[in-house]
């Protein structure tokens, strides 16, 4: 199972590379160091956003409001830093992760307590938050000089020539990467999305890691939105609009199975990164930026069509085969 | 679809051995308090403001909800059957765009509807190939063509628009039959109706029941379970084609961005109309229903100046409301 894992992440990274070689060929620019840190500074917030769908689908979950958690928190922390300018960044940073985390947790708490399938808990809550933050904004906007120097600043702020962004994008993969293979609650999100009955009964609490994973989910979501105000300085209701389906991709693309129990931390940074290059691609090989829809789109149904093929169980099979036959 | 999941085993045996049993009960219940909770917000619409209850702007409300219903409809059957289609709102996209360009073209309005249902049935038979015959979750895969589809809109428009239909076009989603009764009204009745049919009355819809409930025993007693399926997809597909060709007359243009976000809130309809998630129980009433609460919400509040944004969180709260309240009724009782 591990080679095979391996072996998927090996592809689509050959995928990524051969895709960068082929740009290369004719725009030598587009892999010039200080390009590749800009592609993947631009990817970062879909890196962090994919880490968490990756611990909601790994228990068999979707959470489809991780981009109206993070506008909502994004507008909030924009809010506090018009009425409060002089707040560290530290503290922006905290009340972002909390927020966030506490709106993953109201979904958690929904799929836990109430048993209501997470696919329904999230659409609701997803245009629930979108509705808070205009009854927050009056649907106004918050623009880059009603933020302090020091809010914006944060994201873009270089260490070793890299954004801050990308440093915590990096944090984030290495953090997740710890929890999801270190952790009792990593190893319990596995175990959950793979057999709950079993689960159960080897002792785990199905729900309560369900609702950890939509927390985590949520805190990234959250940090994130902190990190896309500031880096495009402005807030607004609609901001990563859709976003949320751009993460399931990356995370389908990166081999995390929808039905939950698999799928790797390095899986889900590779989808993403492959949409981002694809994304920051398109522009510099002159094809119109409206392409990028239509290809993420094909990318989505050549993954999971390929997942499928490398992940069907053996006692499955004879079953699909009977079902085909008709 | 995710199954939710911590087993109850003593509950997981009792095998319902009637088809009218509690669960029977309970729907029928469902409707009745979805019905109420209709008329309520009808009557407080009347009293909250004095132009609700004019025949034109009642019947101006219809256009709210007619063609997300159509689709409803039909997802409620897919939903049933445990799969899922949120590529909908994708399928009218690009089939309007093909009818915009074909108008472009020159071609009648006859041909257009033509059009219009062949992309419809043909983005169907695309996503249910590939769930039935690759075997995929369905889920994953319409999000994936929800991506393809509008994005051949966008290649095909950019940020162009259509317009200039022949004027023979506009009858669709301008037209009336009869006073107040528009054709679009008359259309979301008669497929109402068609699908309660298809649904309640016939072998199929027993099948999309048995299918929903136990795919692998629905297998084993005979049911072509990935044929039926298949069938559901396109006729999700088709309903969304003839969502395009009202919409797109009514609008009278095409642009690539034409009904974003609607396929959540045709799930929202289907969910709130009592259809399990999960599959395996539901009914088309309880949908019929569902779509005049939400279209009555809308637009009640939208007669008292609510900016629709706030109105989705009313939709948001209804549709976790209406799931999590006979749970939580449930709960309360247990203890």
């Amino acid at each position: 199972m591990t080679a095979l894992l391996k072996s998927r992440e090996a592809i689509l990274l050959a995928a990524i590379l051969a895709l960068l070689a082929l740009i290369a060929a004719r725009f030598p620019g587009f892999v010039a160091p200080s390009n590749l840190v800009r592609v993947f500074t631009d990817t970062s917030p879909l890196i962090i956003l994919a880490l968490g769908q990756m611990c909601v689908i790994l228990t068999r979950c979707i959470d489809l409001s991780v981009a109206a958690n993070l506008a909502l928190t994004g507008m909030v922390v924009a809010m506090l830093n018009t009425a409060a300018p002089d707040l560290p960044v530290a503290a922006t940073l905290a009340v972002a992760l909390a927020l966030g985390a506490v709106l993953g947790a109201i979904n958690g708490v929904l799929v836990w307590k109430l048993d209501i399938p997470p696919i329904v808990v999230t659409l609701g809550t997803m245009t629930i938050f979108r509705g808070l933050i205009f009854l927050l904004s009056n649907g106004k906007w918050i623009n880059a000089h009603e933020m302090s120097a020091s809010f914006t600043g944060f994201p873009r702020a270089e260490i070793l020539g890299v954004p801050m962004l990308a440093w915590i994008a990096i944090a984030a993969v290495l953090l997740l990467a710890v929890v999801i293979a270190r952790t009792p609650l990593g190893r319990a999100f596995y175990a959950v999305g793979g057999n709950p009955h079993a689960a159960v009964y080897t002792g785990l609490n199905v729900g309560r890691t369900q609702f950890f994973a939509f927390m985590i989910s949520g805190a990234l979501a959250g940090l994130t939105g902190y990190l896309w105000v500031a880096r495009y300085s402005v807030a607004y209701v609609d901001i990563a609009g859709g976003f949320e389906l751009e993460v399931v991709a990356a995370c389908v693309i990166g081999g995390i199975s929808i039905m939950g129990g698999i799928g790797s931390v390095g899986g889900a940074l590779l989808g993403a990164l492959f949409l981002g290059v694809v994304k920051n691609a398109l522009p510099v090989v002159d094809i119109s930026p409206f392409w990028q829809l239509a290809i993420s789109g094909s990318a989505i149904i050549i993954a999971v069509a390929f997942n499928a093929q490398s992940s069907r169980g053996r006692g499955r099979v004879i079953l699909r085969r009977a079902e085909h036959r008709t | 679809m995710s199954t939710q999941s911590v087993p109850r085993p003593d509950e997981a045996r009792r095998v319902p051995d009637r088809l009218r049993s509690p669960l029977g009960r309970l729907l029928k219940s469902w409707e009745v308090l979805l019905l109420l909770v209709a008329v309520a917000i009808f009557v407080a619409n009347s009293f909250a403001s004095p132009y609700f209850l004019d025949a034109w702007n009642l019947s101006d409300a219809t256009f709210n909800f007619t063609e997300k219903a159509m689709i409803a409809f039909a997802m409620a059957l897919l939903i049933i059957s445990g799969e899922i289609d949120l590529s909908v709102a994708a399928i009218i996209a690009l089939a309007s765009t093909a009818m915009g360009a074909a108008a472009q073209a020159g071609i009648g309005p006859a041909g257009l509807v033509a059009i219009g249902l062949v992309c419809g049935l043909a983005c169907g038979a695309f996503n249910g190939a590939l769930v039935t015959g690759l075997g995929l979750p369905s889920i994953v895969v319409t999000i994936g063509t929800m991506s393809l589809f509008r994005g051949i809109s966008y290649i095909v428009l950019g940020d162009q628009a259509y317009r200039g239909y022949p004027p023979g076009f506009a009858w669709f989603g301008q037209g009336y039959v009869w006073w107040v009764i528009s054709v679009e009204f008359v259309l979301f009745a008669v497929f109402a109706v068609l699908f309660a049919i298809l649904l309640h009355k016939t072998n199929f819809g027993r099948a999309v029941y048995a299918i929903g409930n136990n795919p692998v025993g629905a297998l084993f007693s005979g049911i072509r379970v990935a044929r039926v399926k298949f069938i559901l997809f396109l006729l999700t597909g088709l309903m969304s084609g003839v969502a395009a060709i009202c919409l797109t007359s009514r609008l009278g243009s095409t642009r690539p961005s034409i009904a974003f976000g609607w396929e959540l809130e045709v799930v929202t309809m289907v969910v709130l109309g009592g259809v399990n998630i999960l599959g395996g129980s539901g009914s088309i009433p309880g949908v019929v229903i569902a779509t005049f609460v939400m279209g009555l919400v809308t637009f009640g509040l939208g007669l008292l100046n609510v900016p629709g944004i706030v109105m989705s969180i009313f939709i948001g709260l209804l549709l976790i409301g209406v799931i999590a309240l006979p749970r939580l009724w449930a709960m309360a009782r247990r203890e």
